[in-house]
């Protein structure tokens, strides 16, 4: 089987490549790339003039749900939301029912997904038994049955000892710790951002410091431990510039950034009159957060974009502000928003933004994704950096329609989706 | 002139023209309270449900005495007697009662947003009757009333609130209110209960009372609800009696013929003191007064207005 992606613009940041050339794929496997390939035997050809080709996206923070709240979102719904975002690769986070927090439930993800994956599910396993935050869960185990990495997302681990000890044991095994950063004391029964939002909406406002004094705290952890520790979803200009200060020492951090952070303001809950689409953990903030993103962004102190998808059923959403659930249906429209409200001003170009959402991730994760080079996997993302959306988030292909960003028109979307040779999404 | 909206969520989104339309009706309706017989028959045929999922007795009473002086029928709906009991969510409570056939719903909610939320599930309307820290419009209004009626106008009025502003939706309805129609405000109490940024609300605030009440023509005590002391926002009701607590003494600061206001309940003693909520300059039973006929003009203007 032969595809050929004929005219587009080959964006592959870690080969350094940025021009107009034909990828030819063989199988599963990215056979040729040159400035124009001509071979017999082709069975498809996808004519990419005016496209962006990509190495696949890879998401290295996904909720699928998968076990346990499958009303909420399953593996052939999420990575089928996944391709029709862009995402060859997603890696699911463990706060499912039971909590991937052993070696039983990595494998059941790992073997559903390749029964009814679309896309490659990386597992996520728990930093500590049950996310409660105590005693650190059998990684050993858990990276033999294929996790990648260890967070208990969705909470912290409130106890400094305890993170340090799974630092220590994570790094023993190679493997990072994606950190979910909230003092749970600062930012309890918090509904939204501290601020003049806030304080106008009568909402219990959650302070940027209860993200950043556990960034600040992971991040000398992180120093003292010399493990890899990965920032989820900083959200303020204090993360930002902590961040900043622990890569000048030379700590192993790294740190992602979620679209919603960088797309919009705490003032966007006052729009939309206390739209529960709104409540996300960490919560929207203020414009200068949203400045600091961007700025953390250009200057790479935030290496990679991640969705923090979180889809949700409705009747989760449906309630009272404080009472809704946490959480963004963010996959489909991540790479519009990278191209709307990153790209189009410049605060990354093409190859930058590429790179945030392929090799940066991939490498953090240790797989073998992220380029185009010949003889790799042909996991591939093209997308039509012209196109003209409306998002409708009645029509996500995820089962969470929980999006703040309806009515919203963007810029750029996914064209096709190639996951192991196999178009798996087409626009 | 009409109201914009078929519902009252809060008084941010009122012009100052929607408010004094209210504050002139008002003016009306409060005649209707003096007579002997105190009914007409305006909203006669008109179904009116109270949906409380907080205590309250002012509000509550108030709000079916304004629906049943002016004829409407009342129903009330006590959440601790209810289906919420059972589970029940306030979509499917509220499409419920809508069911039956009501037109009005007043709502208390301990979650600030909740009526905004009703007001895009129901036809009915829906008046906001205090929604967590957000709002508690009918008050703010009964409030504007009661200084309109002593003082003659709002504009240029000296109003000092003191007290929790964090957790007041009294205070953001007052403040609201108070700005439109040109009164300058202080907001004043312990910073543990000052919320962040509340001057671009358009105040000024204060954490010395004195200072806050220094001149004022209208000084609205709030109350202080004893388990913010519990998560350790305030040391004790001793200390916040001596700092924040307005007695005659501290009063005279203030104009000499300052009105003393206070939404209740009071906390006698911690907040305000028995000697200044029993003197002479305190309006705080007639605001209950007042309340009744703010309410009654709101229901007049939502459900009769042109086609009664």
């Amino acid at each position: 089987m032969k595809t050929l992606i004929a005219g587009g613009r080959v964006v592959d940041p870690a080969n350094g490549i940025d021009r107009v050339m034909d990828l030819l794929i063989e199988d599963d496997r990215i056979a040729a790339l040159a400035e124009k390939i001509e071979c017999s035997g082709i069975d498809r050809t996808i004519d990419a003039r005016k496209m962006l080709v990509c190495p696949g996206f890879v998401d290295m923070h996904v909720h699928l749900r998968d076990p346990g709240f499958e009303y909420k979102e399953d593996i052939a719904s999420g990575t089928a939301a996944a391709v029709a975002g862009g995402f060859t690769t997603v890696a699911c986070m463990p706060n499912t029912k039971p909590v991937a927090d052993n070696a039983t439930v990595v494998e059941y993800i790992i073997a559903k997904s390749r029964r009814e994956g679309k896309a490659n599910v990386l597992p996520v396993g728990a930093i500590t038994k049950g996310l409660k935050g105590e005693e650190i869960s059998e990684m050993g185990d858990m990276k033999s049955a294929g996790a990648v990495a260890f967070s208990d997302d969705g909470r912290p681990v409130m106890n400094a000892e305890v993170m340090r000890l799974a630092m220590q044991y994570a790094s023993m095994l190679g493997l990072p710790i994606l950190d979910h950063c909230e003092d749970l004391n600062l930012s309890q029964e918090g509904a939204m951002n501290l601020g003049a939002t806030s304080t106008v909406l009568g909402l219990k406002g959650i302070p940027g410091a209860a993200e950043e004094v556990q960034v600040a705290r992971d991040v000398l952890l992180a120093k003292l431990t010399g493990a890899r520790v990965h920032i989820c979803h900083a959200s303020t200009r204090g993360s930002v510039d902590i961040i900043r200060w622990a890569k000048s020492l030379g700590v192993r951090v790294t740190a992602e950034a979620c679209p919603h952070h960088f797309s919009v303001t705490d003032e966007l809950v006052r729009e939309l009159q206390y739209d529960t689409s709104t409540k996300v953990s960490p919560p929207l903030r203020s414009a200068d957060d949203v400045k600091a993103v961007k700025a953390g962004l250009k200057d790479g102190t935030l290496d990679t974009i991640a969705t923090d998808h979180a889809p949700h059923h409705k009747d989760d959403k449906d309630v009272e502000y404080t009472y809704a659930a946490n959480g963004i249906s963010g996959i489909e429209t991540a790479v519009s928003l990278v191209w709307t409200k990153l790209v189009s001003d410049g605060t990354l170009s093409v190859s930058e933004a590429v790179r945030k959402l392929t090799s940066a991730p991939a490498g953090i994760l240790g797989i073998d994704r992220g380029t185009l080079s010949p003889g790799k996997v042909a996991d591939i993302t093209i997308v039509d950096p012209e196109a003209d959306i409306i998002v409708k988030p009645e029509s996500f292909v995820s089962k969470g329609k929980n999006s703040p960003f309806g009515g919203f028109a963007l810029r750029a979307r996914p064209f096709v989706t190639i996951v192991s040779g196999k178009i798996q999404y087409e626009a | 002139m009409r109201l914009a909206h078929k519902d009252i969520l809060g008084l941010e989104e009122m012009t100052a023209g929607e408010i004094l339309l209210i504050l002139d009706t008002a003016d009306s309706m409060k005649e209707i309270l003096t007579r002997t017989i105190k009914k007409v028959p305006t909203l006669r045929g008109r179904s009116i449900c109270t949906l409380f999922y907080e205590a309250s007795t002012r509000t509550r009473t108030s709000f079916e005495l304004a629906a049943k002086y002016m004829s409407a029928d009342t129903v009330s709906v006590a959440t601790s007697t209810s289906s919420v009991q059972k589970g029940e969510t306030l979509k499917d409570t509220a499409m419920n009662i809508e069911a039956m056939g009501i037109d009005v719903v007043v709502m208390r909610h301990p979650v600030s947003g909740s009526c905004h939320f009703l007001s895009r599930i129901l036809k009915a309307s829906v008046i906001n009757a205090g929604d967590g820290m957000h709002e508690h419009p009918t008050q703010g209004l009964l409030d504007l009333f009661t200084m309109r009626e002593k003082k003659g106008q709002i504009q240029d009025l000296e109003v000092a609130i003191v007290g929790d502003i964090y957790h007041s939706r009294v205070a953001r309805s007052n403040i609201w209110g108070l700005t439109k129609l040109g009164a300058r405000v202080r907001v004043c109490g312990p910073q543990t209960l000052m919320p962040p940024d509340i001057e671009k609300l358009g105040v000024k605030a204060y954490t010395d009372l004195d200072r806050a009440l220094d001149g004022a023509d209208v000084v609205n005590v709030l109350r202080l609800q004893r388990e913010r002391q519990e998560k350790g926002l305030f040391p004790s009701a001793r200390e916040y009696a001596m700092l924040f607590g307005v007695t005659p003494q501290r009063l005279k600061a203030a104009k000499q013929d300052v009105l003393l206001m206070h939404p209740g309940p009071m906390n006698r003693g911690v907040e305000i003191s028995s000697a200044a909520a029993d003197a002479q300059n305190s309006v705080i039973l007639e605001q209950v007064t007042n309340g009744v006929a703010v309410r009654m003009a709101i229901l007049y203007l939502l459900l009769g207005g042109a086609d009664a």
